[in-house]
């Protein structure tokens, strides 16, 4: 089990190095007018030749990157280079908005669609009729459009909740509700149905297996059958459904956090990229790979608690 | 050849020679032995001859038959057919070797492409070897015909028929380029009782017609004994025992073979009890000789 | 292919049958309207420049913001620009873009994944590795720094979306390759020596081909999706009409003119949901093509056929079985076995069945594959499937009904008194009849926890007990050892240990042995023999084989296409068969034969006795 996690840290560092440096690589090239856009239009080219031996642009790629590597390392991501906020100081203000969110719209999506996976799969009828109905429907409408959409209904047209909020921690909890529930409606919708629609076709596979039949001709319960035997086979093939989920969630929020007006890491990427705030990007950038690679990490772990067999080899 | 030829068949050279074949398949992983499935293997089949092939799962006789097609990796040995060494064929040697050997694998549901019209998984042999298609049409009709199956199966798919059926369908495929030697892997396994008789008929038959040799593998030693002229018993990747069919299923010399030919059961209850009072002494008797060979 | 296609074949069986999938598609009505959808969305997206009256980058700064009028029909954006210009236009960026998208992800994708799925290797190991690091990236994100770096395109993000989407594909036919490498069509392919490129085209090919086309359809939907977001976000390039730059512009005025949103929200709904529709309707058709004979379930005017001719059970029928029969342990009067069909027919697999079991007697059910000696052993049970239903018949237990006569289905209530603790069962495969998440010894004793409501610790030691009884010499290591840890005998044995753990009265031991070696086989008989002796346990036996029966059996009835052909004494059914079935039966068994012999076709070819052979199974399945 140990060498398990090991090896699995290993290759995710391996892949968190591996995008840094293509990352870095990407952005070099778009680094040419970094220096008289910091300056604006009026700056002497002195002055932007100056910025430009400042900021390390005029040594060649490999170079930076190392010495921004080495620092990464430490734990010194550097600062951006249009305000000197510092980059962890950014990414920390803004994380908790985003991570609320997603994680937030992650529990909900887990607990939802394995009750409602669980009822089409088991009861059949009208519950699984709606189940894939719905399922459909949430892979045809994207969750941003579903959240502009929202807005214009609930939030401007009826007013229960405001449409663009501004929010800070001590806001009170009603404030924080009030202006997330919007934002984790639009996020989860789809969520919610294609995963319900996974543990469904997985429960129906493991229901159908030789040994669940063999178990009841035991005298087990059906509930204990259900429960203990057919959701725990059933369960790798949700998480990796809800692992990818959780990657495509964190792209999506960008989007919903401009929608919403919403200061998260979303608002921060945007801006971030769009002016080539290299050492900002790199942060962002590094940020949701760690959290995606601890993710990934955590499946697997889940995974091999639920198979013998995994954990074994 | 006449019905009264069967039991001899032609003698002189060997269509196939296996000897001192070795078969080791890689495992995954850094500095893993090779897994070995088979260990000096030497068989040899006459033309017009079946040779049985018997064991039990995991013996290596599925690898074996395999290795002749080259579907397995020979690490050592030779496989020689009609006088060329074929145990490292390429893909191109292979393509001339597939006219005179061919195959008829166990499962009759994943043996034949479920995508496929029977007529053009029947006649995928013939154009590989660059056969007309009026000429590979009249072929495929003349083969449907032979295993008895109606000539309205050209445009079916293998799902449409059953598992005996389906078995036929294989060995048309098999025969379509008149081999000199199909490789048989449980032919009949996956097969119910009265559909194994038919397509067992259909083998002997066609031996009759055509004189193909058979190398026929199965874990049934009641089948073996029924087609072939001499049998192979083959142990944890090892042949145990050879001779004629006559003397390896009535008389077997080698322990395993006596174990197995005692354990499969009979279908009279007062023979059957015999039976297996005379595997309960047998085992005995074994376990006592192997006790006295190890303290001696 | 041409070639074996005469013309005297077109028409006949198979071909008329089977109805090409584009039909299906444009039959199921989701289907259609997504064809029509799209349709209309690229008949925009073609006739553009007819269709539209403008430049949509034509600007009338005098006219903003206005409702639709006879020269703009769906008015202007806040800067005077005809919003049903853009959108037309729109549509043609947004379907190319889409198309580029999947493009690129097919290049890269499907190539790959055959190469590694057929070749495996290096290759396979760093592409994997790839996959896996293009996999953990989040698409926005990526496609900001792709901005960042080479500014706003729509055509440069959406090749490195494709290249993002690629893993898709990647996997899809890796996985479908793998599948199939192995089958043994493909191994037949190699031995005919066809040439590796002819094995990928002929046969593994057309195995991706329909997961492909459902995946592009998904894939043109998730890029139409990112780039209008891109876009929303205001990072697309400005001088291009898409409907993701109008979302943007209605946005920002969502106060002063909502209709401006409803268009493109309208145009990019429709035509993701209208890919999505096409996807599932491709899958639709053809899984449909694929599963021709699955029963379909719950039909209500099957239901309602059972409902006429079989009357809901009540409650106090237990009690009164036939008289003078209370003293078998089961007795089983015709009972008739079905499955109800999409036409609203039911398909009977058992009928007018009936016999009945002793205690301490072995009766051994003997029939070959679809004989419905299975499906007779599962309603004793209370196992059939959900959608099987009892048409005919009673079966009783120890005096008892479990199925009065005329109750339609095996009621769960009264079968859970006597499963587990009374009746329990033997089945036929060991290893996947064990739950590989739990040890052996967590499958033995939670039964006996549940059933005989004894503790943990006795429940442990009776299971170590029964493992020494089996004959398993390792009781406490096998106690311990997950399912895939012990060989396929092992685990049958571990199998008979469960079923005996309960001390039934009956046993349904369904072909036990058909999974095992032949000397494994025989060891596991030995150890029912005995088991059966020394409890005293009733049998059922249910097999194929003869020689099993003769080894174990009292009695024995024989089974064909669900009706009980001939039944009695063992020694009476085995050397005289009354029945022709049971005869042909014991004809076919070649122990006693003369090798080299025909079995079946004394007298004709074996060709002939082929074809006689099937006319025959056909006017059984007829019956």
């Amino acid at each position: 089990m140990v060498s398990f996690i090991l090896k699995r840290i290993v290759s995710g560092i391996s892949v968190l190095v591996a995008i840094s440096f293509f990352t870095y690589c990407l952005l070099y090239f778009s680094s040419t007018n970094i220096a008289r856009n910091i300056l604006g239009e009026f700056a002497s080219q002195e002055q932007v030749a100056a910025k430009e031996v400042e900021l390390g642009l005029d040594r060649p790629l490999l170079v930076r990157f190392f010495e921004w590597a080495g620092q990464a390392v430490q734990g010194n991501f550097g600062a951006s280079w249009f305000n000197s906020e510092p980059v962890i100081g950014a990414i920390t203000t803004r994380l908790p908005i985003t991570l609320t969110l997603v994680v937030v719209a992650m529990l909900c999506i887990t607990i939802v669609a394995t009750l409602l996976g669980m009822a089409a799969a088991i009861k059949r009828g009208w519950i699984d009729r709606l189940v894939q109905g719905a399922a459909v429907l949430g892979d045809a409408i994207p969750d941003f459009v579903l959240g502009i959409v929202l807005v214009a209904v609930f939030a401007i047209n009826l007013h229960f909740f405001p449409a663009t909020s501004s929010i800070s921690p001590d806001a009170g909890m009603n404030a924080w509700v009030a202006s997330m529930t919007l934002p984790v409606i639009a996020l989860l919708i789809n969520g919610v149905a294609s995963v319900a629609q996974q543990v469904r076709s997985a429960v129906i596979k493991q229901m159908e297996r030789d040994y669940v039949r063999t178990l009841r001709s035991r005298g087990i319960p059906e509930w204990e059958i259900l429960f203990k035997h057919v959701l725990r086979s059933a369960a790798p093939a949700a998480l990796t459904v809800l692992s990818l989920k959780f990657v495509g969630m964190l792209g999506g929020v960008v989007i919903i956090e401009q929608i919403f007006a919403l200061p998260g890491m979303g608002a921060l990427a945007v801006q971030s990229t769009s002016m080539g705030d290299i050492p900002l990007v790199m942060g962002v950038v590094l940020y949701t790979v760690v959290i995606v690679i601890i993710v990934n990490l955590l499946v697997d772990l889940i995974n091999g608690w639920l198979n013998p067999k995994v954990r074994v080899s | 050849m006449s019905a009264a030829d069967v039991n001899t068949p032609a003698a002189g050279p060997d269509l196939l020679t296996v000897a001192g074949l070795d078969v080791e398949y890689p495992l995954k992983g850094f500095r893993r032995k090779p897994f070995r499935a088979l260990t000096d293997i030497n068989i040899n089949i006459k033309p017009g001859e079946t040779l049985g092939l018997v064991g039990e799962s995991g013996s290596g006789k599925t690898t074996l038959g395999r290795a002749v097609l080259g579907l397995a990796p020979v690490t050592s040995g030779t496989i020689t057919f009609e006088g060329n060494d074929i145990s490292h064929a390429s893909r191109g040697e292979r393509r001339s070797l597939g006219k005179d050997l061919q195959v008829v694998f166990q499962d009759p549901y994943t043996s034949l492409n479920p995508s496929l019209q029977i007529g053009d998984i029947l006649s995928e042999p013939l154009r590989v070897q660059g056969q007309e298609p009026a000429v590979a049409r009249k072929r495929v009709k003349e083969l449907l015909d032979q295993v008895g199956l109606p000539s309205d199966a050209l445009n079916r798919l293998p799902r449409e028929f059953s598992g005996g059926q389906r078995q036929r369908v294989a060995i048309a495929r098999a025969l379509a380029l008149s081999p000199k030697l199909i490789v048989c892997d449980e032919p009949v396994s996956a097969l119910d009782l009265s559909t194994q008789a038919v397509v067992l008929d259909l083998f002997l038959q066609i031996q009759r017609d055509t004189g193909v040799s058979y190398l026929f593998v199965s874990h049934d030693l009641d089948v073996v004994r029924h087609i072939s002229h001499r049998v192979a018993v083959m142990y944890h990747g090892e042949i145990v025992e050879q001779g004629t069919s006559e003397q390896v299923t009535r008389e077997p010399r080698h322990p395993y073979t006596q174990r197995l030919l005692l354990a499969s059961p009979v279908p009279d209850p007062d023979r059957q009890a015999k039976r297996r009072n005379d595997r309960h002494e047998l085992l005995e008797a074994q376990r006592k000789a192997e006790m006295s060979g190890a303290t001696a | 292919m041409s070639m074996i296609q005469p013309d005297d074949l077109v028409g006949q069986t198979g071909t008329v049958v089977r109805s090409h999938p584009v039909k299906k598609i444009l039959k199921n009505p989701m289907g259609l309207a997504s064809v029509v959808v799209l349709l209309f969305m690229v008949v925009l997206a073609v006739l553009a420049n007819v269709l539209a009256p403008f430049d949509p980058n034509f600007a009338d700064i005098g006219k903003t913001l206005s409702p639709g009028d006879a020269v703009n029909i769906l008015g202007t954006d806040s800067v005077g620009r005809d919003v049903w210009s853009r959108l037309v236009f729109g549509a043609r960026t947004t379907l190319l873009s889409a198309l580029l998208c999947a493009g690129v992800a097919i290049a890269i994708g499907l190539p790959s994944g055959l190469i590694a799925g057929y070749y495996g290797g290096k290759f396979d190991g760093v592409s994997n590795w790839l996959v896996n690091v293009l996999m953990s990236l989040p698409g926005i994100i990526v496609l900001l720094t792709v901005r960042a770096a080479v500014g706003p395109s729509v055509w440069i993000s959406m090749v490195a979306f494709g290249i993002l989407m690629a893993p898709g594909y990647f996997r899809l036919t890796r996985t479908a390759v793998q599948s199939v490498r192995n089958e043994l069509y493909v191994d037949a392919a190699r031995v005919a020596g066809l040439s590796d490129a002819t094995i990928l085209s002929r046969h593994i090919f057309s195995v991706v081909r329909a997961p492909i086309i459902i995946q592009t359809a998904v894939i043109c939907g998730v890029a139409i999706a990112i780039q209008s977001g891109l876009e929303f976000l205001g990072l697309g390039d400005p001088s291009v009409a898409t409907w993701g730059v109008m979302l943007n512009e209605g946005f920002k005025n969502i106060y002063l003119s909502p209709v401006l949103l409803v268009w493109p929200v309208l145009a990019i709904g429709l035509t993701i949901g209208a890919l999505v529709l096409l996807g599932n309707a491709i899958r639709d058709a053809l899984e449909d093509a694929e599963k021709i004979k699955a029963p379909k379930r719950g039909s209500n005017t099957a239901q309602a056929e059972l409902a006429t001719t079989r009357h809901r059970p009540e409650r106090t029928i237990s009690a009164t079985v036939e008289s003078g029969t209370e003293h078998h342990l089961v007795k089983v009067s015709h009972l008739g076995v079905g499955y109800p069909q999409a036409d609203g027919s039911i398909k009977k697999v058992v009928d007018d069945v009936s016999f009945h079991v002793d205690r301490g007697e072995v009766l051994g059910i003997v029939g070959e594959s679809g004989s419905g000696k299975s499906q007779t052993a599962f309603s004793i049970l209370g196992l059939l499937p959900d959608n099987a239903r009892i048409v005919a018949g009673s079966i009783q237990f120890d005096g008892k009904f479990t199925v009065a006569p005329t109750e339609d289905r095996v009621s769960q209530a009264r079968l859970s008194e006597f499963r587990g603790k009374r009746i329990s069962y033997i089945p036929q495969e060991p290893m996947s009849n064990l739950d590989p998440a739990f040890t052996i010894g967590y499958q033995l004793v939670t039964p006996m926890v549940r059933v005989l409501k004894i503790s943990k610790a006795e429940a442990r030691q009776r299971a170590l007990k029964l493992l020494d009884d089996v004959g398993i010499r390792f009781p406490q290591k096998t106690f311990d050892a997950y399912p895939h840890e012990v060989s396929g005998g092992m685990a049958q044995r571990v199998l008979i240990a469960g079923a005996i753990s309960c001390e039934p009265d009956l046993i349904i031991a369904d072909e036990p042995t058909t999974a095992l070696d032949v000397t494994v086989q025989a060891d596991v008989l030995d150890l029912i023999r005995d088991l059966q002796k020394r409890l005293g346990v009733g049998v059922i036996l249910v097999t194929h084989n003869f020689g099993v029966v003769a080894d174990l059996c009292d009695r024995v009835a024989v089974m064909q296409n669900g009706r009980l052909v001939e039944d009695g004494d063992v020694r009476e059914v085995l050397r005289n068969p009354k029945d022709p079935y049971t005869q042909k039966l014991l004809g076919s068994m070649l122990e006693g034969k003369e090798p080299m012999t025909m079995l079946v076709s004394a007298g004709m070819t074996a060709a002939e006795a082929a074809v006689r052979d099937d006319e025959s199974d056909e006017k059984e399945l007829a019956q």
